[in-house]
């Protein structure tokens, strides 16, 4: 506080970066967003890229299908990224980009398109996400195994403090532990976590080059490393979780990697607010909730976000149009340019309360930070972290459910007035126009056939060479970079490093979730299943996944656990199958019911492939679908012989079940099926899922 | 409408794989038709039937949570059917006490290609009864081992699961990874039965997973055994995954099968006839020795089935 005793600061602060996850359909069109974004006063980019990009598959493999443009851009090669990025001056942007198992490849892309446009790498400024122990943990968009993709992001760390120093190389994420469920001890202890990890691995890579000012460059290193967080709307606890984070850091930095310089041990951080608690519901209450996540995270001055990006209100509905995402731009706009917020110092200094609950949360954070430690580290840790999420998401659903913790309109205050917002014929929301992916195939073989193969070729080879040797000197990002400028695909860069590195199929956590202590009406379920069991001659069996390669897959788990806790065997299949896959597994596991979960906006495509791949197999289980549906598509997946489907305004989870009982039941009793279930192929069932959270376009 | 037992069974003979989800449907239902038309697919199934013991090498794959069993199954399976062999997985997960139900996720870290007609698994619930495996598991692996080459019981536990794996398998394989010390321990107190080939898995972890491999190797030999302790790394880039197939082989060829299956199915028959009519039921017997006596007499190419319902016969006879 200055001298004269004014409360305010001698000037008032700039504010923070603004920007707005965007990104759909094509390069295009997504630079056309981009541009009328900036016109608007957006001041940065995030760059949102499809789920194919995300994990490494080109527009024609067939794993991308029915997922192409849909919650991001598709970027396959040079070309795409100097489309996305045509016309804006590189040299001058701060991009962000929500990329991770391919974060290198995509900054690599962006490297040679700023190349292009004459601007050298240093001079680049941006984001690259980065964080792979979360997409093991939530997000589930990884490529490789832990190790090989730890290798990589030491790699890429290594590259851009030599050679693209004002890049944030990772953003260590605790946003998707949030939406996974987290409570903010554990968004605190396993995002600390997992920045040890990165950068003991970033250290160690150091140390194999001839280096001897090691200590010199990890302090750099440390000040690149940057935070990605959520707030809920719980929002005086929420900031005390980042003044209790900044707090952390320091003392990591100081204590475990001898970091003196302030200005490298300062807790830099960028935000996008919770999506898991907004509302299908009286969907406008979300833009209450999403102000006042936005104080959480900028009423204090001593841990205020650097960047800010907002969802839209209707994210729980669908995609989100440029008007939805403006609408989150100017409540950033009112909150920096209107309200005196700017003009002060830290108002919370000298706060008991917030003192104590600061404190507090240090308190339970570093004991959890030592459950980890003792796991070996967070990349060891995963399997216990994955299931200690399902147990706290498990947790709160329950609370929700029995009216606990009060969500505004959707457990209480129930009643309403018919929205305008979504009266109009696409019900608010974004339509992807399908006929992007046709068009998106055609165009990288179209790349593929005009470039020069020889040199691909030999690009490829080398990165396969240098991925090869575990202990290569050679940096994988400078090879990556040789593969961008040869003009190989996105599809090329990761088959040639699945090649070395092997495929991988994360923990699923969802075996080792705590089973409620007995409710009532999950004793009046049991008996149900009981009853059917007797109908059937066996226990009731449901499948659980995902088609396509949306990798969030709370909803889908805690399904999962939910029908096991009633009693039904559950085979839960996990994330990223093809329509292939699940006909198969269904038809051997032999299962009753089958349930599929989806926030990609996919379903349209991919749901209807399923069941004509389940009806090939000879499987006539019935099908429930749940996820972030539209309410105009459930006619169209009704009639494609989908039995059920459940929306986030579903959040009745023992209704959901009670519904599957009764749907397998009648499917049995109309086909009058012993345990059998007909001798010449088997049988199968039909499928629910309904995730009762809603974070689809939020990455 | 009950399905064919017969057909089911006949199917599986003449090596018809397509017959699998629907022998299984057949054989874990409790309905009363079903039981009939099971216990139809498994006396076509029968080594009596056969003429001889079905073909598949039976391997029961155990372990604690968390030591690498589905990404090592993973690598195997893929490996054996590189080689050309059919494989089914049986992966048994334990049911929740509370509530009856089970979450199998074994399926979900398993890599396989759905167009492959020789590859099948199978998730399946331990069940409600303590100890042993399920009937119905016993039940399939003899079924499907007389249609794929290799079938795999995959069951998660220390100390008592390895023994009732025992019951079924030809070959066990129990699989730690480095640091545990529970395995170590459990051999030592005799809690746990020398398993036919021990794994420790995370080689990738460099001295620990060999350092784990001598300890156990030398506390194996101090207890007489010299059974083979092999190091793997399941994923990429995988090794020790051959020569485990190899060692698995190995221990198969070393084997009198006729009598260990023989073995097996009397320890099945006496373990379900244990289940249902309990140690009163024993004790009318005469106890457990009397019964394993009276077992030892019949036929040896009975099928489990039929050896239960010898005993029952006997106890009828006692009680009626």
């Amino acid at each position: 506080m200055s001298g004269d005793q004014s409360p305010r600061l001698p000037e008032r602060d700039l504010p923070w970066m603004m920007r707005t996850y965007a990104g759909h359909s094509t390069a295009k069109a997504s630079n056309e967003l981009y541009r009328s974004n900036l016109a608007k006063g957006q001041t940065g980019l995030s760059v949102a890229f499809d789920l194919p990009t995300q994990t490494g598959y080109d527009p024609d493999d067939e794993l991308a299908r029915g997922e192409v443009g849909k919650v991001g851009v598709p970027i396959s090669h040079r070309g795409d990224m100097a489309a996305l990025m045509d016309g804006i001056p590189l040299g001058e942007m701060n991009t962000s980009m929500t990329i991770n198992a391919t974060a290198a490849w995509l900054l690599a892309l962006y490297i040679v398109v700023a190349e292009e446009q004459g601007v050298p790498e240093r001079d680049l400024q941006g984001t690259t996400q980065n964080d792979i122990i979360k997409e093991f943990l939530a997000r589930g968009t990884y490529a490789f195994p832990p190790a090989p993709s730890m290798r990589l992001i030491a790699d890429m760390i290594a590259y851009t403090v030599e050679h693209v120093p004002k890049w944030n190389p990772i953003n260590i994420c605790s946003y998707h532990l949030q939406e996974a469920g987290a409570t903010p001890v554990q968004e605190i202890a396993y995002a600390m976590s997992d920045a040890i990890a990165v950068l003991d691995a970033v250290n160690e890579r150091l140390r194999r080059g001839d280096e001897d000012d090691v200590q010199r460059r990890m302090e750099q290193v440390f000040g690149r490393i940057s935070f990605f967080v959520n707030a809920g709307v719980r929002f005086v606890e929420e900031h005390a979780k980042l003044r209790a984070m900044s707090i952390l850091w320091e003392e990591i930095g100081r204590e475990r990697y001898g970091v003196s310089d302030p200005r490298h041990l300062r807790f830099r951080y960028g935000v996008q607010v919770n999506s898991l608690g907004l509302t299908e519901v009286q969907p406008e209450n979300n833009v209450q909730r999403i102000v006042l996540e936005a104080l959480a995270v900028t009423l204090g001055r001593d841990a205020r976000a650097r960047a800010i990006q907002l969802p839209a209100w209707n994210e729980a509905l669908g995609l989100p149009r440029p008007w939805d995402q403006q609408w989150s731009l100017r409540i950033q706009q009112v909150l920096a340019y209107e309200t005196d917020l700017l003009e002060y110092p830290d108002i919370f200094a000298g706060s008991k309360v917030m003192e104590a609950l600061v404190a507090e949360l240090l308190q339970g954070a570093r004991a959890e930070m030592a459950v980890v430690a003792e796991h070996g580290g967070a990349v060891q840790a995963v399997p216990y972290m994955k299931a200690a999420l399902v147990e706290s998401h498990r947790e709160r659903i329950a609370r929700i459910e029995a009216g606990e913790q009060v969500v505004v309109g959707q457990n209480r205050f129930t009643e309403t007035e018919r929205s305008p917002l979504t009266a109009d014929a696409q019900g608010g929301i974004l339509i992807v126009d399908p006929a992007v992916e046709a068009q998106q195939t055609e165009e990288v073989r179209r790349w593929r056939a005009e470039r020069d193969q020889r040199s691909v070729d030999a690009a490829l080879a080398a990165l396969a060479e240098v991925a090869r040797d575990e202990h290569a000197q050679e940096n994988l990002m400078t090879v990556t970079i040789a593969a961008a400028r040869a003009g190989a695909t996105t599809g090329e860069w990761a088959r040639a490093l699945r090649e070395v590195f092997g495929s991988y199929r994360a923990p699923t956590g969802v075996g080792a979730a705590a089973a409620p202590p007995g409710a009532e009406d999950l004793n009046e379920l049991r008996e149900e299943v009981a009853r059917l069991q007797e109908q059937l001659g066996r226990r009731p069996k449901i499948l659980v996944g995902k088609p396509g390669l949306d990798g969030h897959s709370n909803g889908a788990e805690q399904i999962a656990v939910r029908a096991r806790d009633s009693g039904m065997d559950v085979v839960y299949e996990g994330i990223r199958l093809t329509p292939s896959q699940i006909a198969a597994s269904a038809l051997q596991e032999g299962v009753h019911v089958i349930g599929l979960s989806i926030l990609s906006g996919s379903h349209g495509e991919l749901i209807p492939a399923v069941i004509e791949a389940l009806r090939k197999a000879g499987v006539d289980a019935p099908v429930v679908v749940g996820g972030i549906i539209p309410e105009q598509d459930v006619a169209a997946l009704r009639k494609a012989g989908v039995a059920a489907v459940y929306t986030p305004k579903d959040f009745d989870i023992s209704r959901i079940m009670r519904e599957i009982v009764t749907l397998v039941s009648e499917a049995a009793g109309a086909t009058h099926n012993g345990a059998g279930n007909g001798a010449a192929t088997g049988s199968s069932g039909e499928a629910d899922s309904g995730p009762a959270d809603a974070s689809v376009a939020a990455a | 409408m009950s399905a064919d037992g017969a057909a089911l069974g006949a199917r599986l003979r003449k090596r018809d794989l397509t017959a699998a989800p629907a022998a299984l449907n057949l054989l874990e239902s409790s309905a009363a038709p079903d039981r009939a038309q099971s216990a139809a697919l498994l006396a076509e199934l029968s080594p009596a039937a056969l003429g001889a013991e079905p073909a598949g090498h039976v391997i029961g794959v155990t372990g604690p949570p968390g030591a690498g069993k589905s990404t090592l199954l993973s690598a195997l399976l893929g490996l054996w059917r590189a080689q050309g062999r059919t494989a089914a997985l049986l992966a048994v997960d334990p049911s929740s006490r509370r509530s009856g139900g089970s979450l199998l996720g074994d399926r979900a870290r398993i890599e396989f290609d759905p167009a492959d007609a020789g590859l099948l698994i199978r998730s399946t619930a331990a069940g409600e009864r303590l100890g042993g495996l399920a009937a119905p598991t016993r039940a399939a692996a003899h079924a499907l081992a007389a249609a794929f080459d290799v079938v795999v019981i995959e069951t998660v536990g220390t100390g008592q699961a390895e023994t009732e794996i025992a019951e079924v398998a030809d070959t066990v394989a129990v699989v730690v990874q480095p640091g545990s010390g529970d395995v170590l321990q459990f051999l030592k107190a005799g809690i746990m039965e020398i398993p036919d080939v021990l794994v420790v898995t995370k080689a990738d972890l460099g001295p620990l997973a060999g350092n784990a491999a001598r300890d156990l190797g030398a506390a194996l030999r101090s207890l007489g055994s010299e059974i083979p302790v092999l190091t793997v790394s399941s994923l990429s880039p995988a090794h020790g995954i051959e020569e485990l197939a190899a060692a698995l082989d190995e221990h198969r060829a070393g084997l009198d099968l006729a009598e260990r299956r023989a073995r097996a199915r009397r320890d099945g028959a006496l373990a379900e006839f244990a289940a249902e009519h309990g140690e009163l039921g024993l004790r009318a017997l005469g106890g457990r020795p009397a019964a394993r006596a009276l077992l030892g007499e019949q036929d040896p190419r009975l099928d489990e089935a039929a050896l239960r319902t010898q005993l029952e016969r006997r106890l009828d006879e006692r009680t009626g």
